[in-house]
């Protein structure tokens, strides 16, 4: 092979493997933040899982003339031995006010158990009209062995959300929090000795 | 090898070859595109019954309901290896060992444009297939969370996730390599006179395989790493429980998942528009519609991944995108089809066992199109998802696709590498056995997918036993094929015919210019071209 050839052929080699990197950094780099941008911005799905703007909640007009069921639902992954429940399982409220709903959760396992809840809401494109002021969800819960524990989630739903939406769904999943239970339990066999 | 030392006397007048020596020089450290095209066809051909055993091991515990022989994990184990070395171990290597040997002979180059990484991406192969299926004798077994290894139950396997993570990894690297090669000597070896628009079909699909590959595969590799983290690094990309999102994961699989079907489609659609002229002793019909028909669906294929989750839950808007997006492919793909059928309108046809297979690839690949339509309406698909339907089409168009043009490039190209022809008698045997077994096994799947059958279960509801049975004959059956092939070949290759340069009448191309078999070294001046050598030299359509 004479030296063009070879000169030719890495050039091809060069422009290939810079579009295997690069198709490499889309995929692991690139992909994740478009997902989220296409998820917010274009189907209008909310991913962040924070506390409502305050100015922005404190401006909705309460709208008298309707009323929208919410439904709530609890679940408990399989890994984490507790119970979990909405104290109602639906209420109609009137879009911007401010509603209050109750979940307990229990701990039947023998060790403190750190849970985290991850919210999600049906049908998703409401999600962007669902306010939540407070919630058990914005934080790791602790549970001791065989503590009971009532949580709210406090709510305002905007009044701008779309006229054919007339019942939507705010379920929680609960999750074992591997990594703080884990530190827990270490904090736990430290403290023990010296007590 | 013994053999051939012995008789070298012999062969110093007619065989210029210098092929090296012992076994090791020959096979491990080959640099010859022939040689590697050689070792992937075989090592293809292994992995095939190797996957088809498996699914044998299937069919077997699925001819009856209840649990008779196999247990449920083991079962999927069965699942999806079934499927990761089908994919990546027999119809990949296959293309690629196809590539490598005819590639340098329709475009008059000496051999691949990069020789020695052309040996180090076959031999990466072996070692990534040992580490995924020594996962069998492992410890918990091999994976079992389905070839797509969706998280999270993918990740709940023990050491096979990072088994197979690495296998992958290695798969991918070999592909690259392989696909940079490929790229390389496409775009600066070929001989004078073969423009681009000159080029046999095979090379062009192959050309725009190669990209796809290039574009698609470290999508892949960033997934499976992806994973990998998940698993044992504590990251959170798939994780609902840490802020991550175990759809995401699917999107990104599918946005590789998608072009790979392309990849596993593309050459067959060149392999096909090889045969149907030769043997309908017409050119191809409309060869630039063709090309640009494989460029477009390669587009297509990027944009049209979604259509594999329909049921996730996705926006309206994201569902009608990826709906109308899916059908679109049936243009271009419609456009091939046509395009065979009218190169083979009156044309002076005779039936050699390489055209009955190109020509069960076009009748059988387009029942397995016309059920991917209907797959891609998106209310029909919220029935059909994850049902034996969805099973019924993919292994239309691969087993009667892709698998079908594998095989009928081996009966069409076998003579110039061999220099002997194959008994017709038992070619034409082979094909219509595996024809009506074929469809045995898979015709009456679409019944049991749209019944409600779902798949990757080891038991099912008896209201699908008598299809299944059917199923199952069918796949008995198709199991005597390889076999079948084996004793073809080695037949032919010890008291078949010998063949001509040009074994069949109607071939055109660079690789019939040379003699048959093809000599060790082939080209090493380009070749002048004259009128008429090109099958597609003065076609300007």
């Amino acid at each position: 092979m004479s030296a063009d050839e070879q000169k030719k052929n890495w050039r091809v080699v060069k422009i290939a493997l810079i579009v295997c990197v690069a198709s490499f950094l889309f995929g692991f780099r690139v992909m994740p933040p478009i997902y989220r941008i296409a998820c917010e911005h274009i189907f209008g799905i909310k991913y962040e899982n924070k506390v409502a703007d305050g100015a922005k909640v404190a401006a909705f007009k309460e709208d008298d003339a309707r009323l929208v069921e919410v439904q709530f639902i609890g679940t408990v992954n399989s890994a984490l031995k507790w119970t979990f429940a909405p104290e109602v399982f639906s209420i109609k409220v009137h879009p911007g006010v401010l509603t209050e709903a109750w979940f307990d959760a229990s701990n039947l396992a023998p060790d403190a158990i750190v849970g985290n809840a991850v919210p999600s809401i049906a049908p998703n494109r409401a999600s962007l009209y669902f306010n939540k002021t407070e919630c058990f969800c914005f934080t790791e819960q602790t549970l001791k062995a065989g503590e009971s524990r009532r949580m709210p989630v406090r709510f305002v739903v905007d009044p701008k959300l779309p006229t054919d939406i007339k019942q939507l769904t705010l379920s929680y999943t609960f999750y074992n929090n591997e990594i703080a239970t884990k530190r827990l339990a270490a904090q736990g066999a430290e403290s023990k000795p010296s007590s | 090898m013994a053999n051939h030392a012995a008789h070298a006397d012999d062969h110093a007048h007619d065989d210029h070859d210098h092929k090296p020596e012992g076994f090791l020089d020959r096979w491990l450290f080959t640099t010859n595109h022939k040689d590697i095209g050689t070792l992937y066809l075989v090592f293809a051909f292994t992995m095939a019954i190797i996957g088809a055993g498996m699914s044998v091991v299937i069919r077997t515990e699925l001819a009856a309901p209840g649990l008779q022989h196999v247990q449920p994990y083991f079962f999927n184990q069965m699942t999806t290896l079934h499927a990761l070395v089908m994919i990546f171990g027999a119809i990949m290597p296959a293309f690629v060992g196809l590539a490598n040997w005819m590639i340098p002979l329709q475009i008059g180059a000496p051999d691949m444009a990069l020789p020695r990484m052309n040996n180090w991406s076959f031999w990466i192969m072996p070692f990534a297939f040992l580490m995924l299926l020594g996962t069998l004798f492992m410890p918990g077994g091999g994976p079992a969370g389905g070839w797509t290894m969706y998280p999270p139950l993918a990740l709940q396997g023990g050491a096979s996730v990072a088994f197979m993570v690495f296998a992958i990894h290695m798969m991918g690297i070999s592909s690259i390599m392989g696909a940079i090669n490929i790229i390389a000597t496409i775009l600066n070896l070929r001989a004078p006179g073969v423009d681009l628009l000159k080029m046999p079909l095979f090379t062009w699909s192959w050309l725009i395989t190669a990209f796809l590959l290039i574009a698609v595969m470290p999508v892949l590799a960033g997934a499976v790493t992806m994973l990998l983290t998940d698993k044992f690094f504590g990251t959170s990309f798939f994780n609902a429980a840490g802020g991550g999102d175990p759809v995401m994961f699917q999107h990104i699989f599918w946005f590789f998942g998608h072009p790979e079907v392309y990849i596993m489609i593309l050459p067959a659609f060149g392999i096909v528009s090889e045969i149907i002229p030769t043997f309908s002793r017409k050119p191809l019909f409309g060869y630039q519609a063709m090309v640009y028909a494989i460029a477009s669906i390669a587009f297509l294929s990027f944009i049209v991944w979604a259509h594999h989750m329909f049921t996730v839950g996705m926006p309206l808007g994201g569902e009608l995108f990826f709906m109308y997006s899916t059908m679109l492919i049936a243009i271009p793909t419609g456009v091939k089809v046509f395009n065979w059928v009218s190169t083979m309108w009156k044309g002076s046809l005779t039936f050699e066992t390489p055209m009955l297979w190109a020509i069960g690839f076009v009748v059988l690949f387009t029942i397995g199109g016309f059920s991917g339509l209907m797959l891609a309406i998106v209310p029909a698909d919220f029935q059909y998802h994850d049902t034996y339907f969805v099973v019924a089409h993919f292994h239309y168009v691969l087993v009667t696709g892709a698998l079908f043009s594998i095989i009928a490039a081996i009966y069409y190209w076998w003579p110039k590498w061999t220099g002997r022809m194959v008994n017709e008698t038992w070619g034409k045997v082979h094909f219509w056995w595996t024809i009506v077994f074929v469809n045995l096994t898979f015709f009456p799947q679409h019944f049991l997918g749209l019944a409600g059958m779902p798949r990757r279960i080891p038991d099912y509801n008896v209201a699908f036993a008598d299809w299944n049975l059917v199923s199952s004959i069918g796949a008995f059956g198709m199991f005597v094929t390889p076999w079948m092939m084996i004793a073809i070949f080695a037949m032919s290759k010890k008291k078949g015919a010998v063949a001509s340069q040009r074994p069949w009448e109607g071939a055109h191309g660079l690789e019939w210019e040379v003699p048959s078999p093809a000599p060790h070294h082939t080209f090493t001046t380009p070749p002048v071209i004259k009128p008429g050598m090109l099958a597609h030299g003065d076609v300007s359509h």
